[in-house]
């Protein structure tokens, strides 16, 4: 081993396509599984949940409104980047998950494999879920699924890469745009994660990643009137129960914590289709006119 | 010419439908595991008919006891309900769609008695409507592995469902159907103003031979619906109704594995462009806000019109509400009923003040209301802004509120300013501008050149305060499904 | 009576200028949604019209009548029967009011003219090459002189429904404007536009304005010769246009919707159409009326129905 002195990475969050420290000025002691320290995590306020609502909503339009091809192209390109950083990742997962360093390789492929799978359902996903409706008139009628809006995300705590971005590529996918809340012990790969969004054509505020404590971050989110889902993943029963109560003052959409054993398993559509919304759409059809002439 | 003229008046003969077909009881009890009993207490409570006054029937009233005793029955009936083969459940509910056909007239006229609405629109919309819920639900109910959910996809359990009184039959068809379709049963709770339809449901539940305790019916207050959505052997709530009552439900089942779908308020804006096929575009408008009186969720009761054709339009649309019938709902030729309770008007009264008050123009139909009932001229609000309240809080009766805009990004920036997102409409004549403000619209309904079209294969439902999960479908299934 | 084309020529008097601004004006007009059309007539179609609304409106439709005989096989002994069945349709009961009018062949109109003499009843000529109108406008002219000449009260003229598929409106615009000019002060002209050949609500629309503009004094749906005939849906649309047409120009046309009106039912469909659309500025045989052979009769049926209590058969009413 060199004897040469490492240079320290600093963790910052990932808002609107920057990388800001806490408003607050706080950080707090990330450490591995034995107790040592990794590095220092910015520890966010309730303002950085609020700037981060905001550049969600702002990113909104635009994601929402690309097509879903081109959101697969970008998605794609986030795996990409990150089969170019897994030796980062595995590093850290290591770290934060306290297991070797081929298992961790195991679950950062994973986690890439994921981010790919969901990259191809951008556009298949409203074919499989939305449709024509044969109405009893001379209607045109079909239903198409459409993003819900601004997603907070409760990343799992104990999987801290492949849980997060087995919650977080779902609500993107679909066009949501998301806040993160990424785990509180384990928030490092989620920041570099940020890292890597930011190189991969991801217009900026699409994802804003928060790190700190998450009953602290989630209680104003889940309150926030800009916020038109979230999901409990990352919340124990005491809390997630505290925050659906505090998200039905607008009627979030609520994705409840469900146990997962194991989240190499192959997800269903479960994901996105918590967060999204149909419409449907009419239009008359009627004949193209009278018939002619008899004579 | 003026010799040759004659003139006189069209004036259309009363044509009142038969009361006679109607046989109500003049009380009726709670219904719980296949029989109709009295509630523990013993409490009652009166329906009357809107339009009237008239006590049409004394109705038990349950209480946390009774719902106790109708979701126990739920339970035991989920078993074996939950159990039967597909196509058997199927054959129950195609049953009940037919002989709801057959009694279509007894039910609309008995639906127009208790709600208040016209006989033309429980005829011809409530009533096919109600039926053709249950045939589309009859079919899938052997053909669940097939709607996308997986394989085998299972029922929830025992359904909690509480709905409102604009639709009191078809509300319940929406409810019941899928749920019994994917083998749940089911605890209903009908209005406090609107319970006979549902109880009469209960008698074309034994004429099918329904078995006990797949459908218990417990009319009631708010605090009947409250105790049904909290107990705690309930699997499943639906609920159709205000925004507010959502709210209290999200927070009641918080932290539960309940499932639940709400439809809820909303302020749907009814845009008519410059070049909108205009006299169809009026129809839209008036059938947009005047059908049912108003209550309806879905209503077009913001009507955003491109500055340009104001002046025609607002005459157009004058010239067209002075031509409504308001008056008996049984007389098929009524256009306009009754609102449904004096506390409904009493809201709709309030707010219209209100309206007046924050400077809004008020004008209103020329048109004789009945001395008994409640009821409430069609009446419109110009000089109307974002700002005022008869733009923004849901007044669930006969009132439009006339807004402008000048160009289509003012027009969806406009209709998608409000916490509600259930329905909204598009006049134009240019195709790629209906797709193009469908697409920007945030609302789960969008009718363009018409408006309130419904039919059970079409999903129904809103985006933000106007609640979540859809009603009808293929959509419609999930919702009762363990997916 | 006003001059239609006059007072049309002056509020409007840019739209008939050129080709183009004709085509343009007509273009511009507000597109119709089939099916929500369709819907609202369907929808007016529901009122149920009971004891004395029935009763109002069986005898305003038998006043409204233009009993018609458009046949290869008329002659001078049919028109005389049809002219006595107009005057006075029930010769059981004399409250009974006379048709509006017999519409014939211009050949027939001196007959008819004979039959109805001194009732009130109006005589009306098809003319302009009827039903097809295919004819060089020389020819149609003549036509329509003939039969004004012979004391027609009405002239029925068809428009070239060729020349406004293929869109030269000006080309109808004159010819309508040139039996307008034919027709005089002495005979009201009825324009009609066949609707079932235009096929489209759109082009009923158009051809309802361009018909009013040139000088119409009625418009009608159709001959009678073709498929689709008058329906509850373009006569609805027609009647926005003569309301929409007084609206701006303070002038008002009647309507006429002819063939396949065979029911008093479906004639009380129609009356309240008007009632609902227009009001009762038009309901009135001076400004809307059915061009039907086989409804008075059943008018007649429903008429004595409502008279007696029973129902009446076929035997009961005259067949002429």
């Amino acid at each position: 081993m060199s004897d040469r002195l490492s240079v320290l990475k600093t963790y910052k969050l990932y808002v609107g396509g920057k990388f800001p420290r806490s408003e607050s000025g706080r950080v707090y002691e990330v450490t591995d599984h034995k107790g040592k320290w990794l590095a220092n995590a910015p520890q966010s306020s309730r303002k950085d949940a609020r700037d981060a609502v905001v550049a969600a909503r702002k990113a909104f339009g635009a994601w929402s409104g690309a097509t879903a091809y081109n959101r697969g192209q970008v998605l794609y390109r986030v795996a990409e980047m990150l089969e170019g950083r897994k030796s980062q990742f595995v590093h850290e997962v290591a770290d934060a998950e306290g297991v070797s360093k081929s298992k961790a390789a195991v679950v950062v492929e994973a986690t890439i494999d994921r981010w790919v799978w969901y990259a191809g359902w951008t556009d298949k996903i409203a074919q499989v879920i939305g449709g024509a409706n044969p109405v009893a008139g001379p209607y045109f009628n079909l239903s198409s699924p459409e993003p819900t809006g601004v997603v907070a995300v409760l990343a799992p705590q104990e999987s801290s890469f492949l849980g997060l971005v087995s919650v977080l590529a779902p609500v993107i996918a679909t066009g949501n745009t998301a806040v993160v809340v990424a785990s509180e012990k384990s928030p490092l790969p989620a920041l570099s994660l940020g890292e890597v969004l930011a190189t991969s054509d991801v217009p900026g505020g699409t994802v804003n990643i928060l790190s700190g404590r998450t009953a602290e971050i989630a209680t104003p989110l889940a309150a926030h009137q800009d916020v038109n889902a979230i999901d409990l993943a990352g919340a124990d029963e005491a809390l997630a129960k505290e925050l659906e109560i505090a998200a039905a003052d607008n009627l979030k959409r609520v994705l409840r914590p469900q146990p997962v054993d194991d989240w190499t398993a192959t997800p269903g559509l479960d994901r996105m289709t918590a967060f999204l919304e149909t419409k449907t759409v009419w239009h008359p059809t009627g004949s193209l006119g009278a018939s002619g002439s008899s004579y | 010419m003026s010799n040759e003229k004659r003139s006189s008046a069209f004036e259309y003969a009363p044509a009142p439908e038969s009361r006679s077909i109607v046989d109500i009881a003049p009380s009726y009890g709670l219904f719980i595991d296949g029989e109709f009993t009295e509630a523990a207490d013993g409490k009652v409570f009166k329906t009357v008919s809107p339009s009237t006054e008239e006590v049409l029937s004394e109705v038990a009233q349950a209480g946390a006891e009774d719902v106790d005793r109708a979701v126990k029955a739920a339970r035991r009936a989920f078993e074996k309900w939950s159990a039967l083969p597909g196509s058997e459940r199927a054959k129950y509910l195609f049953r009940i769609a037919r002989i709801i056909q057959e009694r279509s007239r007894e039910l609309a006229v008995l639906e127009t008695l208790d709600n208040g609405k016209p006989i033309k629109e429980a005829r011809d919309a409530d009533l096919p409507l109600v039926a053709a819920h249950f045939f589309y639900y009859a079919g899938w109910a052997d053909k669940l592995d097939h709607a996308g959910f997986g394989p085998d996809p299972r029922p929830l359990g025992v359904a909690g469902q509480v709905i409102p009184w604009n639709f009191p039959l078809l509300m319940l068809a929406w409810k019941i159907a899928p749920a019994l379709a994917t083998g749940n049963t089911v605890v209903l709770k009908p209005a406090e103003t609107t319970p006979l339809s549902a109880l009469f449901f209960a008698d074309i539940c034994r004429q099918a031979g329904l078995p006990k305790g797949v459908v218990n019916i417990l009319p009631g207050y708010g605090d009947t619906g409250a105790a049904l959505v909290a107990h705690p052997d309930v699997d499943k709530v639906a609920f159709t109704g205000s925004t507010a009552v959502g709210k209290e439900i999200a927070r009641t089942v918080a932290g539960t594995r309940k499932k639940v779908t709400l439809e809820l308020g909303g302020k749907g804006a009814n845009i008519v462009f410059d070049d909108a096929p205009i006299d169809q575009a009026v129809e839209g408008i008036v059938n947009g806000i005047f059908f049912n009186q108003g209550q309806v969720c879905c209503a077009g009761s913001r009507l955003l019109v491109q500055e340009s054709v104001h002046d025609e339009l607002l005459e157009s649309l004058k010239r067209r509400l002075s031509t409504l019938r308001l008056g008996d709902p049984l007389d098929k030729n009524t256009d306009i009923g009754a609102i449904n309770s004096e506390e409904q008007l009493a809201r709709i009264t309030s707010l219209v003040e209100r309206g007046e008050a924050e400077g809004a123009e008020r004008w209103s139909a020329a048109c004789e209301l009945p001395s008994s009932g409640y009821w409430f001229a069609p009446t419109l609000f110009t000089n109307v802004t974002q700002a005022h309240t008869v733009a923004r809080d849901e007044i669930f009766g006969p009132v439009l509120s006339v807004l402008t805009f000048r160009t289509p990004d003012e027009a969806v920036a406009k209709a998608n300013n409000t916490p509600y997102g259930l329905s909204a409409g598009i006049w134009t004549e240019k195709g790629s501008r209906i797709l193009a403000v469908a697409n920007r619209l945030r609302a789960g309904v969008v009718w363009s050149n018409t408006f309130n079209k419904f039919d059970p294969t079409s999903p129904f439902g809103g985006y933000k305060e106007s609640g979540f999960g859809r009603e009808g479908g293929r959509h419609g299934l999930e919702a009762y499904l363990d997916v | 009576m006003p001059t239609n084309a006059h007072i049309a020529a002056h509020s409007l008097s840019d739209v008939a200028a050129s080709d183009s601004t004709l085509r343009r004006f007509l273009h511009g007009l507000p597109g119709v949604d089939a099916v929500g059309l369709e819907a609202r007539a369907a929808a007016l179609g529901t009122r149920s019209i009971k004891t004395t609304a029935k009763a109002y409106a069986i005898d305003l439709a038998i006043s409204m009548v233009d009993l018609t005989t458009l046949e290869g096989a008329d002659t001078p002994g049919k028109v005389r029967a049809l002219g006595a069945k107009a005057v006075r349709p029930d010769p059981t009961d004399r409250t009974t009011p006379s048709t509006a009018a017999v519409c014939v062949y211009p050949d027939m109109v001196a007959v008819a003219k004979e039959a109805v003499a001194g009732s009130g009843v109006k005589v009306a000529s098809v003319a302009t090459a009827f039903p097809a109108g295919r004819a060089a406008l020389s020819v149609k002219l003549a036509d329509v002189r003939d039969a004004v000449a012979a004391g027609a009260d009405e002239v029925d003229m068809v428009i070239d429904r060729g020349a406004f598929l293929a869109g030269n409106y000006m080309k109808v615009y004159e010819e309508i404007a040139a039996v307008r000019d034919v027709c005089g002060t002495d005979a009201r002209l009825k324009v009609i536009f066949e609707t079932g050949e235009l096929s489209t609500y759109d082009n009923i629309r158009r051809a309802s304005w361009l018909g009013m503009l040139a000088g119409a004094d009625f418009i009608k749906t159709s001959t009678g010769k073709v498929a689709v005939n008058a329906t509850p849906a373009n006569t609805l649309l027609m009647l926005e246009a003569v309301r929409d047409f007084r609206a701006q120009t303070g002038i008002q046309i009647g309507v006429k919707p002819a063939g396949g009106i065979r029911t008093s039912k479906d004639a009380i469909k129609f009356l309240v159409l008007v009632n609902e659309t227009v009001g009762e500025g038009w309901l009135d045989p001076y400004w809307f009326r059915f061009g039907a052979s086989s409804l008075l009769n059943d008018l007649l049926m429903q008429r004595q129905k409502l008279a007696t209590g029973r129902y009446s058969g076929p035997d009961y009413v005259t067949v002429d």
